[in-house]
Protein backbone atom coordinates (compact mmCIF):
# COMPACT_ATOMS: atom_id res chain seq x y z
CA UNK A 1 0.00 0.00 0.00
CA UNK A 2 1.62 3.20 -1.15
CA UNK A 3 -0.28 5.40 1.28
CA UNK A 4 -0.62 3.55 4.57
CA UNK A 5 -3.44 4.70 6.79
CA UNK A 6 -3.10 7.25 9.54
CA UNK A 7 -5.41 7.65 12.53
CA UNK A 8 -6.17 10.03 15.34
CA UNK A 9 -5.59 7.80 18.36
CA UNK A 10 -5.94 10.40 21.10
CA UNK A 11 -7.98 13.60 21.31
CA UNK A 12 -8.90 15.80 24.23
CA UNK A 13 -9.53 19.39 25.28
CA UNK A 14 -8.45 21.15 28.45
CA UNK A 15 -10.40 20.18 31.58
CA UNK A 16 -12.33 23.42 31.30
CA UNK A 17 -12.88 25.97 28.56
CA UNK A 18 -14.22 29.47 28.87
CA UNK A 19 -12.69 31.94 31.30
CA UNK A 20 -9.52 30.50 32.84
CA UNK A 21 -7.43 33.32 34.35
CA UNK A 22 -5.51 30.81 36.48
CA UNK A 23 -3.82 29.09 33.48
CA UNK A 24 -1.33 30.58 31.02
CA UNK A 25 -1.26 29.96 27.28
CA UNK A 26 1.59 27.48 27.79
CA UNK A 27 -0.25 25.88 30.69
CA UNK A 28 -3.26 25.30 28.45
CA UNK A 29 -1.04 23.56 25.87
CA UNK A 30 0.40 21.29 28.53
CA UNK A 31 -2.95 20.39 30.07
CA UNK A 32 -4.39 19.58 26.64
CA UNK A 33 -1.30 17.53 25.76
CA UNK A 34 -1.52 15.51 28.96
CA UNK A 35 -5.22 14.82 28.38
CA UNK A 36 -4.76 13.76 24.75
CA UNK A 37 -1.79 11.49 25.47
CA UNK A 38 -3.75 9.88 28.32
CA UNK A 39 -6.76 9.51 26.01
CA UNK A 40 -4.52 7.47 23.68
CA UNK A 41 -3.31 5.36 26.59
CA UNK A 42 0.27 6.57 26.02
CA UNK A 43 2.93 8.50 27.93
CA UNK A 44 5.02 11.48 26.81
CA UNK A 45 7.91 9.06 26.18
CA UNK A 46 5.92 7.58 23.29
CA UNK A 47 5.76 10.93 21.47
CA UNK A 48 8.43 11.44 18.78
CA UNK A 49 6.95 14.32 16.80
CA UNK A 50 5.35 17.62 17.78
CA UNK A 51 3.40 20.34 16.04
CA UNK A 52 1.92 23.59 17.27
CA UNK A 53 1.84 27.30 16.56
CA UNK A 54 3.98 30.07 18.01
CA UNK A 55 3.79 31.17 20.61
CA UNK A 56 4.71 29.28 22.57
CA UNK A 57 5.72 27.10 19.60
CA UNK A 58 6.77 23.49 19.26
CA UNK A 59 10.20 23.84 20.87
CA UNK A 60 8.77 25.32 24.07
CA UNK A 61 5.87 22.89 24.25
CA UNK A 62 8.05 19.83 23.56
CA UNK A 63 10.64 20.91 26.12
CA UNK A 64 8.06 21.62 28.80
CA UNK A 65 6.67 18.12 28.27
CA UNK A 66 10.13 16.51 28.38
CA UNK A 67 9.90 15.52 24.72
CA UNK A 68 12.96 15.62 22.41
CA UNK A 69 11.21 15.06 19.07
CA UNK A 70 12.55 13.72 15.78
CA UNK A 71 10.03 15.82 13.86
CA UNK A 72 8.97 19.43 14.48
CA UNK A 73 6.27 21.48 12.73
CA UNK A 74 5.65 25.10 13.70
CA UNK A 75 3.27 25.96 10.87
CA UNK A 76 1.36 29.00 12.05
CA UNK A 77 -1.21 30.23 9.56
CA UNK A 78 -4.03 31.20 11.89
CA UNK A 79 -6.85 29.22 13.41
CA UNK A 80 -6.72 26.43 10.84
CA UNK A 81 -3.07 25.63 11.62
CA UNK A 82 -3.96 22.47 13.55
CA UNK A 83 -5.69 21.01 10.50
CA UNK A 84 -2.49 21.61 8.55
CA UNK A 85 -0.52 20.00 11.37
CA UNK A 86 -2.67 16.87 10.99
CA UNK A 87 -2.03 16.89 7.24
CA UNK A 88 1.70 17.32 7.74
CA UNK A 89 1.68 14.61 10.42
CA UNK A 90 0.05 12.20 7.96
CA UNK A 91 2.88 12.87 5.51
CA UNK A 92 5.55 12.53 8.19
CA UNK A 93 4.17 9.22 9.42
CA UNK A 94 3.96 7.89 5.85
CA UNK A 95 7.52 9.01 5.24
CA UNK A 96 8.75 7.36 8.42
CA UNK A 97 9.96 10.63 9.96
CA UNK A 98 7.93 10.05 13.12
CA UNK A 99 5.63 7.40 14.54
CA UNK A 100 3.52 9.13 17.19
CA UNK A 101 2.86 12.83 16.74
CA UNK A 102 1.39 15.22 19.30
CA UNK A 103 -0.43 18.34 18.07
CA UNK A 104 -1.29 20.93 20.72
CA UNK A 105 -3.34 24.09 21.01
CA UNK A 106 -3.67 26.38 24.00
CA UNK A 107 -4.73 29.99 24.02
CA UNK A 108 -5.56 32.42 26.76
CA UNK A 109 -7.63 34.36 24.25
CA UNK A 110 -9.91 36.00 26.78
CA UNK A 111 -7.78 36.35 29.91
CA UNK A 112 -4.53 36.98 27.97
CA UNK A 113 -2.37 35.21 30.57
CA UNK A 114 1.10 34.54 29.20
CA UNK A 115 -0.28 35.37 25.76
CA UNK A 116 1.75 37.10 23.06
CA UNK A 117 0.53 40.67 22.39
CA UNK A 118 -1.42 41.41 19.25
CA UNK A 119 0.85 43.67 17.22
CA UNK A 120 0.72 44.54 13.55
CA UNK A 121 3.93 45.62 11.80
CA UNK A 122 3.05 48.95 10.16
CA UNK A 123 5.68 48.31 7.45
CA UNK A 124 4.01 45.05 6.38
CA UNK A 125 1.57 45.16 3.46
CA UNK A 126 -1.39 44.91 5.86
CA UNK A 127 0.22 47.53 8.10
CA UNK A 128 0.61 49.95 5.20
CA UNK A 129 -2.53 49.29 3.21
CA UNK A 130 -5.19 48.23 5.73
CA UNK A 131 -4.35 49.30 9.29
CA UNK A 132 -4.33 53.07 8.49
CA UNK A 133 -8.05 52.76 7.68
CA UNK A 134 -8.96 51.84 11.23
CA UNK A 135 -9.01 48.06 11.13
CA UNK A 136 -9.01 46.42 14.53
CA UNK A 137 -8.84 42.67 14.26
CA UNK A 138 -11.27 40.22 12.70
CA UNK A 139 -14.52 42.08 13.44
CA UNK A 140 -13.39 44.87 11.11
CA UNK A 141 -11.88 42.76 8.33
CA UNK A 142 -13.24 39.21 8.21
CA UNK A 143 -16.68 40.80 7.98
CA UNK A 144 -16.09 43.05 4.97
CA UNK A 145 -16.95 40.55 2.20
CA UNK A 146 -20.46 39.90 3.54
CA UNK A 147 -22.28 42.92 2.08
CA UNK A 148 -20.96 42.07 -1.39
CA UNK A 149 -22.24 38.52 -1.00
CA UNK A 150 -25.62 39.84 0.20
CA UNK A 151 -25.95 42.09 -2.82
CA UNK A 152 -24.84 39.45 -5.36
CA UNK A 153 -26.92 36.57 -4.01
CA UNK A 154 -29.78 38.17 -2.10
CA UNK A 155 -28.77 36.79 1.30
CA UNK A 156 -31.00 38.60 3.81
CA UNK A 157 -30.11 39.98 7.23
CA UNK A 158 -32.59 37.47 8.67
CA UNK A 159 -30.87 34.53 6.96
CA UNK A 160 -27.49 35.67 8.21
CA UNK A 161 -28.95 36.00 11.71
CA UNK A 162 -30.30 32.46 11.49
CA UNK A 163 -26.79 30.97 11.46
CA UNK A 164 -26.21 31.57 15.21
CA UNK A 165 -29.84 30.60 15.87
CA UNK A 166 -29.29 27.17 14.28
CA UNK A 167 -26.01 26.61 16.07
CA UNK A 168 -27.41 27.62 19.44
CA UNK A 169 -29.77 24.65 19.14
CA UNK A 170 -26.72 22.37 19.16
CA UNK A 171 -25.06 24.35 21.96
CA UNK A 172 -28.20 23.94 24.08
CA UNK A 173 -27.41 20.20 24.14
CA UNK A 174 -23.79 20.70 25.16
CA UNK A 175 -23.03 21.39 28.84
CA UNK A 176 -19.53 22.68 27.96
CA UNK A 177 -20.85 25.33 25.58
CA UNK A 178 -20.49 28.87 26.88
CA UNK A 179 -23.87 30.05 25.50
CA UNK A 180 -26.75 27.54 25.76
CA UNK A 181 -29.98 29.56 25.85
CA UNK A 182 -32.12 29.19 22.72
CA UNK A 183 -32.19 32.41 20.68
CA UNK A 184 -34.33 33.75 17.85
CA UNK A 185 -33.59 35.79 14.74
CA UNK A 186 -35.19 38.73 16.55
CA UNK A 187 -32.72 38.32 19.43
CA UNK A 188 -29.80 38.34 17.02
CA UNK A 189 -31.00 41.40 15.13
CA UNK A 190 -31.69 43.20 18.44
CA UNK A 191 -28.13 42.60 19.72
CA UNK A 192 -25.82 45.56 19.29
CA UNK A 193 -24.12 46.21 15.99
CA UNK A 194 -20.39 45.47 16.12
CA UNK A 195 -19.57 46.14 12.49
CA UNK A 196 -22.58 46.54 10.20
CA UNK A 197 -24.01 44.21 8.94
CA UNK A 198 -22.80 42.10 11.89
CA UNK A 199 -24.51 42.09 15.28
CA UNK A 200 -22.86 40.84 18.44
CA UNK A 201 -24.55 37.43 18.26
CA UNK A 202 -23.20 36.97 14.73
CA UNK A 203 -19.62 37.23 16.07
CA UNK A 204 -17.72 34.45 17.82
CA UNK A 205 -16.92 34.22 21.49
CA UNK A 206 -13.52 35.06 22.92
CA UNK A 207 -12.45 32.38 25.39
CA UNK A 208 -9.56 30.51 27.01
CA UNK A 209 -8.91 26.83 26.37
CA UNK A 210 -6.94 24.24 24.51
CA UNK A 211 -6.99 20.87 22.83
CA UNK A 212 -4.56 18.28 21.55
CA UNK A 213 -4.38 15.28 19.25
CA UNK A 214 -2.21 12.17 18.98
CA UNK A 215 -1.71 11.01 15.39
CA UNK A 216 -0.16 7.67 14.43
CA UNK A 217 -0.32 4.89 11.84
CA UNK A 218 -3.52 2.89 11.37
CA UNK A 219 -1.75 -0.45 11.74
CA UNK A 220 -1.51 0.34 15.47
CA UNK A 221 -5.26 1.02 15.79
CA UNK A 222 -5.85 -2.00 18.03
CA UNK A 223 -3.28 -0.74 20.55
CA UNK A 224 -5.39 2.17 21.81
CA UNK A 225 -8.31 2.33 24.24
CA UNK A 226 -10.55 4.46 21.99
CA UNK A 227 -11.89 3.53 18.55
CA UNK A 228 -9.62 4.88 15.78
CA UNK A 229 -10.59 7.93 13.77
CA UNK A 230 -9.16 7.47 10.29
CA UNK A 231 -7.74 10.49 8.47
CA UNK A 232 -9.10 9.68 5.01
CA UNK A 233 -8.20 12.85 3.19
CA UNK A 234 -6.63 16.23 3.81
CA UNK A 235 -6.20 19.52 2.00
CA UNK A 236 -4.58 22.89 2.61
CA UNK A 237 -4.47 26.19 0.77
CA UNK A 238 -3.65 29.85 1.20
CA UNK A 239 -5.24 32.79 -0.53
CA UNK A 240 -4.53 36.25 0.83
CA UNK A 241 -2.79 38.01 3.74
CA UNK A 242 -5.24 40.94 3.40
CA UNK A 243 -9.02 40.74 3.17
CA UNK A 244 -9.00 43.56 0.59
CA UNK A 245 -7.08 41.29 -1.79
CA UNK A 246 -9.44 38.30 -1.60
CA UNK A 247 -10.00 37.18 -5.19
CA UNK A 248 -13.82 37.25 -5.06
CA UNK A 249 -15.69 38.52 -2.00
CA UNK A 250 -18.51 36.04 -2.60
CA UNK A 251 -16.47 32.86 -2.31
CA UNK A 252 -13.43 31.44 -0.56
CA UNK A 253 -10.94 30.14 -3.05
CA UNK A 254 -8.85 28.65 -0.21
CA UNK A 255 -11.85 26.74 1.21
CA UNK A 256 -12.66 25.32 -2.24
CA UNK A 257 -9.06 24.42 -3.05
CA UNK A 258 -8.40 22.67 0.27
CA UNK A 259 -11.77 20.92 0.12
CA UNK A 260 -11.19 19.50 -3.34
CA UNK A 261 -7.86 18.03 -2.33
CA UNK A 262 -9.32 16.44 0.78
CA UNK A 263 -12.42 15.01 -0.92
CA UNK A 264 -10.38 13.67 -3.85
CA UNK A 265 -7.86 11.96 -1.59
CA UNK A 266 -10.64 10.43 0.49
CA UNK A 267 -12.53 9.37 -2.62
CA UNK A 268 -15.77 10.86 -1.35
CA UNK A 269 -18.48 13.23 -2.52
CA UNK A 270 -20.71 15.47 -0.41
CA UNK A 271 -23.32 12.67 -0.42
CA UNK A 272 -20.98 10.55 1.74
CA UNK A 273 -20.69 13.17 4.49
CA UNK A 274 -22.97 12.86 7.52
CA UNK A 275 -21.33 15.31 9.89
CA UNK A 276 -19.73 18.65 9.14
CA UNK A 277 -17.73 21.24 11.05
CA UNK A 278 -17.10 24.64 9.46
CA UNK A 279 -14.97 27.23 11.27
CA UNK A 280 -17.43 29.91 12.28
CA UNK A 281 -15.69 33.03 13.52
CA UNK A 282 -18.61 34.99 12.05
CA UNK A 283 -22.07 34.03 10.81
CA UNK A 284 -21.24 34.26 7.11
CA UNK A 285 -18.34 31.80 7.24
CA UNK A 286 -20.46 28.59 7.40
CA UNK A 287 -22.38 29.88 4.36
CA UNK A 288 -19.14 30.35 2.41
CA UNK A 289 -17.97 26.92 3.63
CA UNK A 290 -21.09 25.03 2.58
CA UNK A 291 -20.80 26.51 -0.91
CA UNK A 292 -17.04 26.05 -1.27
CA UNK A 293 -17.29 22.36 -0.39
CA UNK A 294 -20.17 21.88 -2.80
CA UNK A 295 -22.91 20.94 -0.31
CA UNK A 296 -25.10 23.62 -1.91
CA UNK A 297 -24.87 25.78 -5.01
CA UNK A 298 -23.44 29.26 -4.97
CA UNK A 299 -25.75 31.67 -3.19
CA UNK A 300 -27.79 28.88 -1.59
CA UNK A 301 -25.96 28.50 1.75
CA UNK A 302 -27.98 31.04 3.73
CA UNK A 303 -31.34 29.60 2.71
CA UNK A 304 -30.08 26.05 3.35
CA UNK A 305 -29.29 26.91 6.97
CA UNK A 306 -32.41 29.05 7.46
CA UNK A 307 -34.58 26.14 6.25
CA UNK A 308 -33.31 24.07 9.18
CA UNK A 309 -31.08 21.63 7.28
CA UNK A 310 -28.07 22.00 9.57
CA UNK A 311 -29.74 22.10 13.00
CA UNK A 312 -30.79 19.14 15.16
CA UNK A 313 -33.04 16.92 13.06
CA UNK A 314 -31.74 18.38 9.79
CA UNK A 315 -30.14 16.43 6.93
CA UNK A 316 -26.62 17.80 7.49
CA UNK A 317 -25.61 18.27 11.14
CA UNK A 318 -23.27 21.29 11.18
CA UNK A 319 -21.16 22.68 14.03
CA UNK A 320 -22.69 20.30 16.53
CA UNK A 321 -20.65 21.55 19.49
CA UNK A 322 -22.29 24.97 19.04
CA UNK A 323 -19.31 26.31 17.11
CA UNK A 324 -17.22 29.38 17.68
CA UNK A 325 -20.48 31.32 17.90
CA UNK A 326 -21.73 29.46 21.00
CA UNK A 327 -19.29 26.75 22.20
CA UNK A 328 -15.87 28.35 22.50
CA UNK A 329 -13.43 30.40 20.43
CA UNK A 330 -9.98 30.94 21.83
CA UNK A 331 -8.77 32.83 18.77
CA UNK A 332 -7.52 29.77 16.90
CA UNK A 333 -10.67 27.67 16.90
CA UNK A 334 -9.61 24.96 14.44
CA UNK A 335 -8.51 22.53 17.15
CA UNK A 336 -12.01 22.55 18.66
CA UNK A 337 -13.62 21.82 15.28
CA UNK A 338 -11.35 18.77 14.89
CA UNK A 339 -12.13 17.63 18.45
CA UNK A 340 -15.87 17.65 17.73
CA UNK A 341 -15.36 15.72 14.50
CA UNK A 342 -13.40 13.09 16.43
CA UNK A 343 -16.04 12.90 19.17
CA UNK A 344 -18.83 12.43 16.63
CA UNK A 345 -16.99 9.63 14.80
CA UNK A 346 -16.22 7.94 18.13
CA UNK A 347 -19.82 8.34 19.25
CA UNK A 348 -18.97 10.32 22.38
CA UNK A 349 -20.22 13.84 21.53
CA UNK A 350 -22.52 15.77 23.88
CA UNK A 351 -24.97 16.31 21.02
CA UNK A 352 -24.26 13.00 19.32
CA UNK A 353 -25.68 12.58 15.82
CA UNK A 354 -26.78 9.19 14.57
CA UNK A 355 -23.60 7.19 13.96
CA UNK A 356 -21.76 9.30 11.39
CA UNK A 357 -19.35 7.37 9.15
CA UNK A 358 -17.67 10.45 7.75
CA UNK A 359 -17.09 13.84 9.34
CA UNK A 360 -15.59 16.71 7.37
CA UNK A 361 -13.80 19.55 9.18
CA UNK A 362 -13.20 22.83 7.32
CA UNK A 363 -10.78 25.22 8.99
CA UNK A 364 -10.15 28.90 8.33
CA UNK A 365 -7.00 30.85 9.11
CA UNK A 366 -6.80 34.63 9.35
CA UNK A 367 -9.53 36.39 7.40
CA UNK A 368 -10.18 33.92 4.57
CA UNK A 369 -6.36 33.79 4.42
CA UNK A 370 -5.77 30.06 4.68
CA UNK A 371 -7.72 26.85 4.91
CA UNK A 372 -7.30 23.26 5.94
CA UNK A 373 -9.81 20.47 5.39
CA UNK A 374 -9.87 17.02 7.01
CA UNK A 375 -12.04 14.06 6.06
CA UNK A 376 -12.38 11.84 9.14
CA UNK A 377 -13.88 8.36 8.99
CA UNK A 378 -15.00 5.53 11.21
CA UNK A 379 -13.53 3.00 8.76
CA UNK A 380 -10.38 2.97 6.65
CA UNK A 381 -11.11 3.26 2.94
CA UNK B 1 -6.62 62.81 41.09
CA UNK B 2 -8.26 65.08 38.57
CA UNK B 3 -10.71 63.53 36.12
CA UNK B 4 -8.41 64.44 33.24
CA UNK B 5 -5.51 62.41 34.63
CA UNK B 6 -7.73 59.30 34.70
CA UNK B 7 -8.15 59.47 30.94
CA UNK B 8 -5.44 57.41 29.21
CA UNK B 9 -3.39 59.35 26.69
CA UNK B 10 -5.00 59.22 23.28
CA UNK B 11 -3.24 56.83 20.94
CA UNK B 12 -2.81 58.17 17.42
CA UNK B 13 -4.18 56.57 14.29
CA UNK B 14 -1.85 54.05 12.65
CA UNK B 15 0.71 55.70 10.38
CA UNK B 16 1.99 53.44 7.60
CA UNK B 17 5.73 52.86 7.35
CA UNK B 18 6.80 52.85 3.67
CA UNK B 19 9.31 50.28 2.44
CA UNK B 20 11.59 50.66 -0.61
CA UNK B 21 9.11 48.75 -2.77
CA UNK B 22 6.14 50.89 -1.73
CA UNK B 23 7.80 54.32 -1.51
CA UNK B 24 6.62 55.46 -5.00
CA UNK B 25 3.01 54.86 -3.92
CA UNK B 26 3.42 57.07 -0.87
CA UNK B 27 5.38 59.67 -2.84
CA UNK B 28 2.50 59.73 -5.32
CA UNK B 29 -0.06 60.24 -2.56
CA UNK B 30 2.01 63.13 -1.19
CA UNK B 31 1.85 64.66 -4.67
CA UNK B 32 -1.92 64.17 -4.81
CA UNK B 33 -1.77 61.21 -7.19
CA UNK B 34 -2.85 57.59 -6.83
CA UNK B 35 0.12 55.74 -8.30
CA UNK B 36 -0.11 51.99 -8.78
CA UNK B 37 1.76 49.45 -10.87
CA UNK B 38 1.20 47.51 -14.06
CA UNK B 39 3.05 44.77 -15.88
CA UNK B 40 4.74 45.73 -19.12
CA UNK B 41 4.53 42.14 -20.34
CA UNK B 42 0.91 41.17 -19.66
CA UNK B 43 -0.38 44.75 -19.16
CA UNK B 44 -2.19 43.78 -15.94
CA UNK B 45 -2.58 46.62 -13.42
CA UNK B 46 -2.14 45.53 -9.81
CA UNK B 47 -2.16 46.63 -6.20
CA UNK B 48 -0.55 46.42 -3.53
CA UNK B 49 2.94 47.53 -4.61
CA UNK B 50 5.44 44.73 -5.21
CA UNK B 51 8.29 44.12 -7.62
CA UNK B 52 6.81 41.16 -9.51
CA UNK B 53 3.60 40.95 -11.54
CA UNK B 54 1.16 38.68 -9.64
CA UNK B 55 -0.48 37.63 -12.91
CA UNK B 56 2.52 36.45 -14.93
CA UNK B 57 5.54 36.70 -12.64
CA UNK B 58 7.33 39.22 -14.80
CA UNK B 59 9.70 41.64 -13.14
CA UNK B 60 9.22 44.14 -15.94
CA UNK B 61 6.70 46.36 -14.16
CA UNK B 62 6.08 50.10 -14.14
CA UNK B 63 4.37 52.72 -12.04
CA UNK B 64 1.56 54.82 -13.48
CA UNK B 65 -0.95 57.33 -12.16
CA UNK B 66 -4.39 55.77 -11.85
CA UNK B 67 -7.51 57.74 -12.77
CA UNK B 68 -8.60 57.91 -9.14
CA UNK B 69 -12.04 56.66 -10.14
CA UNK B 70 -13.45 53.68 -8.28
CA UNK B 71 -16.67 51.95 -7.25
CA UNK B 72 -17.71 50.72 -3.82
CA UNK B 73 -17.14 46.96 -3.71
CA UNK B 74 -17.98 46.22 -0.06
CA UNK B 75 -17.70 47.68 3.43
CA UNK B 76 -18.49 47.45 7.10
CA UNK B 77 -19.57 50.26 9.40
CA UNK B 78 -17.34 49.78 12.40
CA UNK B 79 -18.72 50.59 15.84
CA UNK B 80 -15.63 49.50 17.83
CA UNK B 81 -13.01 52.05 16.87
CA UNK B 82 -9.34 51.36 16.36
CA UNK B 83 -6.94 53.57 18.35
CA UNK B 84 -7.23 57.16 17.21
CA UNK B 85 -10.59 56.57 15.51
CA UNK B 86 -12.70 57.14 18.63
CA UNK B 87 -14.12 60.43 17.42
CA UNK B 88 -14.92 58.95 14.00
CA UNK B 89 -16.98 55.96 15.16
CA UNK B 90 -19.02 54.57 13.66
CA UNK B 91 -16.97 54.77 10.48
CA UNK B 92 -16.89 52.87 7.21
CA UNK B 93 -14.01 50.58 6.35
CA UNK B 94 -14.45 49.97 2.66
CA UNK B 95 -12.91 48.05 -0.20
CA UNK B 96 -13.13 49.88 -3.52
CA UNK B 97 -12.54 48.64 -7.02
CA UNK B 98 -10.39 51.01 -9.03
CA UNK B 99 -11.42 51.77 -12.62
CA UNK B 100 -8.14 50.09 -13.62
CA UNK B 101 -9.22 46.84 -11.93
CA UNK B 102 -7.35 46.35 -8.66
CA UNK B 103 -9.09 46.67 -5.31
CA UNK B 104 -7.88 48.46 -2.20
CA UNK B 105 -9.04 49.15 1.32
CA UNK B 106 -9.93 52.71 2.22
CA UNK B 107 -12.12 55.00 4.28
CA UNK B 108 -15.04 56.90 2.81
CA UNK B 109 -15.16 60.63 3.49
CA UNK B 110 -17.78 63.26 2.69
CA UNK B 111 -20.61 60.75 3.07
CA UNK B 112 -22.60 59.56 6.07
CA UNK B 113 -21.49 56.17 7.46
CA UNK B 114 -24.96 54.65 7.06
CA UNK B 115 -26.27 51.75 4.96
CA UNK B 116 -28.67 54.19 3.30
CA UNK B 117 -25.90 56.52 2.12
CA UNK B 118 -23.45 53.77 1.17
CA UNK B 119 -24.76 51.91 -1.82
CA UNK B 120 -22.58 49.18 -3.29
CA UNK B 121 -21.19 50.05 -6.72
CA UNK B 122 -21.65 53.80 -6.15
CA UNK B 123 -19.05 55.86 -7.96
CA UNK B 124 -16.17 57.26 -5.98
CA UNK B 125 -13.09 59.33 -6.53
CA UNK B 126 -9.83 59.46 -4.66
CA UNK B 127 -9.09 62.18 -2.11
CA UNK B 128 -6.16 62.55 0.24
CA UNK B 129 -5.78 62.87 3.97
CA UNK B 130 -2.72 63.77 5.99
CA UNK B 131 -1.66 61.14 8.53
CA UNK B 132 1.49 62.11 10.39
CA UNK B 133 4.24 62.45 7.80
CA UNK B 134 2.32 60.34 5.31
CA UNK B 135 -0.48 61.25 2.90
CA UNK B 136 -3.19 58.62 2.81
CA UNK B 137 -5.52 57.98 -0.15
CA UNK B 138 -9.20 57.90 0.85
CA UNK B 139 -12.32 57.93 -1.31
CA UNK B 140 -15.36 60.17 -1.55
CA UNK B 141 -18.55 60.02 -3.65
CA UNK B 142 -17.85 61.11 -7.21
CA UNK B 143 -20.87 63.42 -7.15
CA UNK B 144 -19.18 65.59 -4.51
CA UNK B 145 -16.74 66.66 -7.22
CA UNK B 146 -19.44 68.17 -9.43
CA UNK B 147 -20.97 69.96 -6.43
CA UNK B 148 -17.57 71.46 -5.65
CA UNK B 149 -16.87 72.65 -9.16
Amino acid sequence: MSNPGVIIAGAAETDEIGRLPHISTLGLHLEAARNAVADAGLTMRDIDGIATVSGPGPVQVAHALGIYPDWVDGTGVGGTSFLLHVRHAVAAIRAGYAKTILITHGESGRSRVGAPPYRLDLASPAGQFEAPYGTLGPTTTFTIPALRYMKEYGLTHEQLAYVPVAQRQWAAKNPRAMFRDIITVEDVLASRIVAYPFHLLECCLVTDGGGALVVTSADRAADFPKPPVHVLGTGEASETPMISQMVDFTESRAFRQAGRRAFTEAGITVADVNHLMIYDAFAHVPIYGLEALGFVGKGEGGAFIAEGNTEPGGVLPLNTNGGGLSYTHTGMYGMFAIQEGVRQIRGEAAAQVDGPDISVVLGNGGMFATSGVLVLGKQAR
Amino acid sequence: MSPASAVPPARPKAVPIPTPETQPYWDGAAAGELRIQRCRDCRQAYFYPRPLCPSCGSGDVEWFTASGRATLYSYVINHRPAPGFEADAPYAIAVVQLAEGPRMMTNLVGVAPTPEALELDMELRVAFEQRGDVTLPVFTPAEVESEDS
